[in-house]
């Protein structure tokens, strides 16, 4: 416990605390820091140019979140209604990426993208002529990369609640006369939806912040709030700034993380109280 | 009394996964309104057989017919027909009420109706009381009774238990045995009961059919099953029987030690050979008139009170294992006995039944 303690606090409090810090002084002329109190930084967030980053930002994470669930639930429904022995193999397939590395695997896309790409040749060898469509360096490339890199996490979150859903729940239910259909419905993703939402906040989060696949996906032009905060650190020397969007970040993140959070808790004291009751 | 009409026709069912045959070939025929139960060894198939009539599984082979209609094909949601689980299988997030309404929801019937039907099932089955509660706040017994009213409610034209009562202790039991039985008479449905329990199923069924290693050994009332085993499984299985093993001679058996034990002997064997004759246990008295056909004397070697009965544990000459005899505890107190006493023992031809081996 108190090791792990230290590193939480020399790894995450206190680099965070500096960040915060940064975040209330002023830019110096020269670029470096004017150690001059101001809240100036946290009003420029909420300037229409960076708060449309920012929503620019929530909107592809949020299409990438809704993507991947839908793939990676309808993946995991599918390996779970496997033979048994076979899940493992599916399974293992499905996190096989994760074994390389990120950046290797966003430049895998640029090789399909590109506009003598994989996918263009495909085209050119079922007969098309015309001119390469331009794929890469748009905003679905992004969503692409997002969705890529982030769907085995669902996979393996929603395959939990629906390999441990018992089968016959949903045989009682077409049993009483439900279809296939209204089953899914009203039985099945009901009693899954924790694995949904574990894995939605995990693809969010991790999208919104992320400035590796939007740069190599999206081209130098393209911006999400962390390409935002890259560039004040390393391109425009505007620290203070760079601090208070990075907190603006951490904040919306904490946010939906509390909000999962909350959920959860709410479904675990219903279970608790349904506990309690049955003892009483 | 009218001739009892048949509601379900199995007619040469069988069924196959892969190379494993789990029913094979059963035709049986299941009546209105009767409580039927379907009794076997573990692994007999019995619940392969219950799932081809909920429809979770298609015949290899053969018909089924509710009604003269064949339903073999027929999905699940489509068919007069539940199942209530062996696991109960109740929607763990949705509370007592919501797990009852829920087929009726699919039925797409009138909020009102719904609601008066619901409440009627409840109150029958004693659930009143924990309508709101969520599955897991209930007990086993509760949890067995909402799997039932869930299935009721529905009004199916037939009712599937599978092993219905294999998840509660021993005392409930045999409570509830009698209470699905009041059940089954007072809502006027055809219920088709699985168990591996021979006791369970002479309690509650009107008939019931005697399955091994998926084929048909017996179909019969209760009664008829336990006084005329068809064959020695049957003997064996269904209460407790005791017996001689020995050769087949005109009017009997002739055990290993030259005695003769009296019966009527099937046509089917032939004199010479190998078979049993065997006799149920309180069918034996204990020091019996002269009149008794068979006799032989025994060693007592245990001795069991059963509330009125006594049970003994009687070595003979006549088989490697001991004899078990019931008598009412009157007659032992008549002429008490005690475990390393010699007794006699004797019982009558009709007693008798042979089987081949
Ligand atoms: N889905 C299945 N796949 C393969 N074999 C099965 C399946 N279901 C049942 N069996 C086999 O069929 C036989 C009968 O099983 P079952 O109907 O469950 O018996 P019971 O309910 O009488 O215990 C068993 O040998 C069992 O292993
Ligand atoms: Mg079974």
């Amino acid at each position: 416990m108190a090791p792990a303690l230290v590193w939480l606090t020399a790894l995450m409090v206190v680099p965070c605390a500096l960040v915060l810090a940064l975040a209330f002084f002023r830019r110096g002329i020269y670029g470096g820091i004017d150690y001059t109190f101001t809240l100036e930084n946290f009003g420029l967030v909420f300037d229409p140019l960076y708060a449309g980053i920012f929503l620019k930002s929530a909107r592809i994470a949020g299409t990438a979140t809704l993507i991947a669930v839908v793939i990676g639930y309808a993946a995991a429904y599918a390996i779970a209604a496997a033979p048994r022995r076979w899940q493992p193999v599916f399974l293992f397939f499905a996190v096989l990426p994760f074994w390389s590395n990120y950046l290797i695997r966003t430049y895998a896309w640029i090789v399909l993208l590109n506009r003598e790409g994989l996918i263009t040749q495909l085209l050119r060898w079922f007969g098309y002529t015309g001119e390469p469509p331009s794929m890469l360096y748009t905003e679905g490339a992004v969503i692409a990369g997002l969705v890529y890199n982030y769907l085995p996490f669902v996979i393996l979150a929603c395959y939990a609640p629906l390999s441990r859903l018992n089968p016959e729940l949903a045989e009682a239910s077409r049993d009483l006369g439900a279809s296939a259909a209204t089953t899914f419905r009203r039985v099945i993703l009901p009693l899954t939806v924790p694995g949904i939402a574990a894995g939605a906040v995990f693809v969010f989060v991790l999208s919104i912040g992320n400035f590796v696949t939007p740069a190599l996906l999206g081209g130098g032009r393209f911006q999400m709030i962390g390409n935002l905060v890259y560039d004040q650190f390393l391109t425009a020397n505007d620290w203070p700034f760079g601090a208070a969007l990075a907190m603006a970040l951490i904040a919306i993140m904490l946010l939906v993380l509390m909000a999962q959070a909350l959920a959860a808790d709410r479904a675990a004291g219903r279970a608790a109280e349904a506990n309690g009751g049955a003892d009483g | 009394m009218s001739e009892p009409r048949t509601l379900l026709a199995i007619d040469h069912v069988s069924k196959n996964f892969g190379r494993v045959t789990a029913v094979d070939g059963i035709s049986l025929d299941i009546r209105e309104n009767e409580f039927f139960a379907l009794l076997g060894p573990s692994g007999c198939g019995k619940t392969t057989l219950l799932r081809m009539l909920a429809g979770f599984e298609t015949p290899t082979d053969g018909r089924i017919l509710l009604d003269g209609r064949d339903i073999a094909r027929t999905p699940p949601n489509k068919r007069p027909v539940n199942l209530m689980f062996q696991s109960y299988a109740l929607f763990p997030h949705m509370s007592v009420r919501a797990n009852v309404s829920y087929g009726l929801e699919m039925e797409h019937l009138q909020k009102a109706e719904i609601r008066s039907r619901v409440d009627a099932i409840l109150a029958t089955t004693e659930l009143g009381p924990f309508a709101d509660r969520k599955p897991e706040q209930l007990s086993g017994g509760q949890k067995q009774r909402v799997a039932l009213a869930r299935a009721l409610v529905k009004r199916p034209r037939l009712l599937l238990l599978d092993e219905p009562l294999g998840a509660l202790d021993k005392k409930l039991r045999g409570a509830m045995q009698l209470e699905l039985k009041r059940l089954q008479h007072e809502v006027g449905i055809t219920f088709v009961i699985v168990t591996h329990d021979q006791e369970e199923s002479l309690v509650m069924a009107d008939r019931m059919a005697v399955l091994k290693d998926g084929r048909l050994l017996q179909c019969d009332t209760p009664h008829a099953i336990y006084e005329h085993p068809a064959g020695r499984f049957v003997a064996d299985f269904i209460g407790v029987m005791n017996f001689v093993p020995g050769k087949v001679s005109a009017d009997g058996v002739i055990a290993a030690n030259g005695v003769r034990i009296a019966g009527k002997v099937p046509a089917t064997l032939a004199p010479g050979a190998s078979a049993v004759a065997s006799v149920r246990p309180e069918r034996i008295r204990l020091f019996p008139s002269a009149d008794a056909a068979n006799r032989t004397t025994g060693t007592v070697e245990a001795l069991a009170y059963q509330g009125l009965d006594l049970q003994l544990h009687v070595r003979t000459p006549l088989s490697p294992k001991p004899f078990l005899v019931r008598v009412t505890a009157d007659a032992a107190d008549r002429r008490p006995v005690s475990a390393g006493d010699e007794v006699e023992l004797g019982w009558d031809a009709a007693d008798v039944r042979i089987f081949g081996e």
